[in-house]
């Protein structure tokens, strides 16, 4: 009951916010062109739902997002692995991942644009870069951090090989990677939001965009509140992952769960 | 055979997956052991000199001496996890091979941790490395011996201290090992958990006629718990106390015998020179 409370009680700003919005619209105090009224909003909101227009955007967003995401994350992944587990590879790799993790992904933009235009793979390109890196570190870390004396055990009951990995080594590793998994999911929409406003033919950055021109405040709100939920999507993805995966860490979900 | 009463919780394991040589009733299912002087060094620092220890086959030996004296690596020795510099181990007559995982090696050894996988239940835990379709229901027996059947589905994280290190016990007895290797494993508990399993692991070891060699910091543990023991220092066996002969019949029958014994050992290992340049507390 409680709980409950504390939970609803976060959505009060929220809720304060729309109401004094609301009324500072109204009043004429706020003019349309600068904001339009919450309902005004919600209005444009489901009229895009409605003509199917939303969701071609969306589509096309998520389809670059989750492109990116999964070549870029999958590399890092696949990278970090190889160095964590294989010392060559960290001598050969690491440091040069380093250095290039301090690039900015943005700073690169230029350079992409000179190789691949502004089609789609410069954009699904800029988030794979930008969600190459957290994975990439985190899971060589999280390898590297993997408890030696579990590693000991597992290997003086027989478990090496494959198995070595997949029963001790990457479940050690995951809460690591989940982590990475987590600072990529929010890089990942930053940077498809720039990358988008920048020129594209559809997607919600084109919607924003395209707004602009006609001064259609509402719909460039309509982006911005899309962006919104889309990272609280992604952030509750990963929240039920790590819930998932990590089940053994809080041991009283174990009821739960069937175990 | 010297019966620790506790509450017995051993079931004799049905020897279906055991290579049908042994007899537990007939003879001891444990292997002796010889180290003939052996000298081992990591760089320049000498740990074990010349060392010389025999022990019989289903022998309860317990090791103590100073922090840093080589107890652990003398067990480290035992499960050819590491190589003497000069002399020879055998099991039974033969060279140990290392403890590299194969999964009928005779050796096994427990640590002061648990070491249990904290993202696999208690079962998938005792599992780990055994092979063949009935190695649940053997999992589960193992788990019986050690009173946690019930807890089998549950993750590590949930039980306590005495409980994970019960958990550890039944991992390292389910594969029939005939020598097990004790490092501490009761030094992180607290008193009476640690005096629960003291009798547990004296019962199970026992009732398999294992040989069993512990290392331990607590000389009544050792008292109480061995047949025989010794007393390393500067790298070599300097005390070897014979527990049985001094105590025939029920241990818990002679009391003031074992505080008397528990004493001069004590005394022993004070009045003993320092380890050449105290070293720290290694594990
Ligand atoms: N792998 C190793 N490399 C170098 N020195 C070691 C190693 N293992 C143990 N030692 C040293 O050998 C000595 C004995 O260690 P150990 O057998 O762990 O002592 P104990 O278990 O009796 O406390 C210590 O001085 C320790 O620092
Ligand atoms: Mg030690």
């Amino acid at each position: 009951m409680q709980q409950r409370l504390y939970r609803l009680s976060a959505w009060l700003p929220v809720l304060l916010l729309l109401v004094g919005w609301h009324y500072a619209a109204q009043s004429d105090w706020l003019s349309a062109r600068v904001l339009p009224a919450p309902l005004a909003v919600l209005k444009v909101f489901v009229a895009l739902a409605a003509s199917g227009e939303l969701l071609v955007h969306l589509q096309a967003s998520a389809a670059r997002a989750l492109a990116g995401l999964v070549i870029g994350g999958g590399l890092g992944f696949l990278l970090g692995v190889l160095t964590g587990v294989w010392r060559p590879a960290e001598l050969l790799l690491d440091s040069s991942v380093q250095m290039l993790r301090n690039i900015p992904p943005l700073a690169m933009t230029p350079l992409v644009i000179l190789w691949f235009g502004i089609d789609e793979t410069a954009k699904v390109f800029i988030v794979a870069i930008g969600t190459f890196f957290p994975l990439y570190l985190n899971t060589f870390h999280g390898i590297r951090s993997v408890d030696r004396a579990l590693v000991e055990m597992a290997r003086s009951y027989g478990v090496r090989g494959v198995n070595l990995y997949w029963q001790v080594i990457l479940p050690g590793a995951l809460p690591n990677i989940l982590v990475g998994l987590r600072f990529a999911l929010g890089f990942m929409w930053v940077l498809l939001i720039v990358a988008e406003t920048l020129a594209a033919p559809s997607g919600i950055g084109y919607l924003t965009m395209n707004a602009r021109e006609f001064m259609q405040t509402d719909v460039v709100l309509v982006g911005i509140l899309l962006y919104a939920l889309l990272g609280k999507l992604a952030d509750v993805l990963a929240s039920l992952l790590e819930r998932h995966f990590l089940r053994w860490q809080s041991p009283g979900a174990l009821k739960g769960g069937a175990a | 055979m010297t019966a620790l009463t506790w509450h017995q919780l051993d079931r004799p394991h049905h020897g279906a997956h055991v290579t049908a040589t042994v007899s537990t009733q007939d003879r001891p299912h444990g292997l002796s052991l010889a180290l003939k002087a052996i000298s081992l060094a990591f760089g320049q620092r000498r740990v074990l000199h010349t060392l010389n220890l025999q022990v019989a086959a289903g022998q309860f030996v317990a090791v103590v001496g100073r922090s840093g004296c080589g107890k652990s690596t003398l067990l480290r020795l035992l499960a050819g996890l590491v190589q003497p510099s000069s002399g020879q181990v055998t099991l039974d007559g033969q060279p140990v091979q290392a403890a590299d995982g194969s999964p009928d090696h005779p050796v096994r050894l427990m640590f002061q941790e648990a070491r249990l996988l904290p993202w696999k239940s208690v079962i998938a835990n005792v599992m780990l490395g055994l092979q063949g379709t009935d190695a649940r229901v053997r999992a589960l027996q193992a788990l019986q011996s050690v009173d946690l059947a019930d807890r089998a589905d549950e993750w590590p994280t949930v039980l306590s201290g005495g409980q994970r290190q019960r958990v550890a016990l039944a991992r390292a007895l389910v594969h029939v090992p005939r020598v097990l290797l004790l490092d501490e494993p009761l030094g992180a508990l607290d008193a009476l958990t640690r005096r629960e399993m003291q009798a547990l692991v004296g019962d199970l070891c026992r009732a398999r006629g294992l040989t069993v060699v512990l290392v331990t910091h607590d000389i009544a543990e050792a008292v109480a718990l061995a047949d025989r023991v010794i007393l390393l220092e500067h790298g070599a066996v300097a005390v070897d106390v014979d527990v049985a002969e001094h105590l025939p019949g029920r241990r818990e029958d002679h009391p003031l015998v074992l505080a008397a014994l528990e004493h001069q050992l004590l005394q022993r290992v004070l009045s003993g020179a320092p380890a050449s340049a105290e070293a720290p507390t290694a594990t």
